[in-house]
């Protein structure tokens, strides 16, 4: 009786730490895998958006922050990406992490970002997503799947060489 | 010496109040202590990293607003959510996080307990070497009076 007392009050805590080994390293995306889609706050404005209501475009989903210099200047790289391809077939998705919301609002407007911008203050859905830091970028196709990702800062040329290719033809 | 009375009144309430404002005003040394920089993971208070620094000019500014601590908490809890607490809330699923150590220790408390009855009431040990009045027994108490024999004690 003693003894399977113990083996239990072992096999508890062995349970315990592989659930936390295993849920710990369990978050994140992979090439394939259908991109996190749940409702976050919008950077301005009221109301939730998500990724959902892009469902049949692609999307470019930027995670960054007010904070992050990398973001900076990958910034006006990613607007005009927006200008030559945003349409009924493509957008850049912005995704605010860990920011405060005013400092994200204020580098929405000095970097003219015309893009729509999600807000993901407690940094759940970069969680999600599987990201290491800021700026990532993941390409995610009509169908809602991750078909390419990106750790780092994108430039025009990145954008122009790994991005356009998968975008249809023309004004997206 | 009624008028100075009240003037020695006067004077010991002029003399309190700013110490009870202080006592009230929030301050950034003491809110860091409590608040995690949720990029770090570590306490603000022990954070330099760019966003670091903007949650402490956050919280500065708040201050100069006149914000109590708790409205500031408040306030960063609104920012990045529940995460930033170094300590749980003492409300909703974040109070299990002081209920169940103390649910915990009282059921191995009582375990505990009712372990040590059972092993009482099985006998204790061995009870080999115990008497009723607490001395040693058989070849003990042989070897003990021949002690004292031997030393004339």
């Amino acid at each position: 009786m003693r003894s399977s007392i113990a083996v239990l009050a072992v096999l508890a805590v062995v349970g315990l730490l592989v659930f936390g080994l295993v849920s710990k390293g369990s978050s994140g995306v992979a090439l394939g895998d259908p991109a996190p889609a749940g409702p976050l706050p919008r950077l301005e404005g009221d109301g939730d958006g998500s990724l959902a209501e892009y469902k049949g475009k692609w999307v470019l989903v930027n995670f960054w922050a007010s904070w992050c210099v990398p973001c900076k200047e990958e910034a006006p790289a990613l607007e005009k990406f927006q200008q030559q391809h945003g349409g009924p077939r493509f957008t850049v998705l912005g995704i605010d992490t860990r920011d405060l919301t005013d400092d994200g609002r204020e580098f929405a407007r000095r970097y003219g970002l015309s893009y729509p911008q999600l807000r993901d203050g407690d940094g759940g859905a970069a969680h999600d997503f599987g990201t290491t830091g800021v700026p990532e970028n993941y390409l995610v196709d009509p169908t809602g799947k991750v078909q390419w990702l990106l750790r780092g800062p994108v430039d025009e040329q990145y954008l122009h060489d790994e991005v356009a290719p998968f975008l249809p033809e023309g004004k997206s | 010496m009624r008028a100075r009375l009240v003037l020695l009144a006067l004077v010991a309430l002029a003399a309190l109040a700013p110490a009870a404002a202080a006592e009230q005003r929030a301050s950034l040394t003491e809110i860091e202590k409590q608040v995690m920089c949720p990029v770090c993971g570590t306490l603000l208070q022990l954070a330099e990293s760019p966003q670091a620094q903007r949650e402490k000019a956050f919280i500065r500014r708040l201050i100069a607003e006149g914000r109590s601590e708790s409205q500031i908490k408040d306030a960063l809890v609104a920012e990045y959510g529940d995460a930033v607490l170094a300590l749980p809330q003492g409300s909703g699923f974040s109070l299990s996080a002081y209920v169940v150590p103390i649910v915990a220790f009282i059921l191995a408390a009582i375990a505990l307990a009712i372990g040590v009855m059972r092993w009482r009431r099985a006998g204790g040990g061995d009870g080999e070497t115990d008497t009723p009045d607490g001395g040693p027994s058989g070849e003990d108490a042989d070897r003990l009076d021949a002690d004292l024999a031997r030393y004339d004690l």
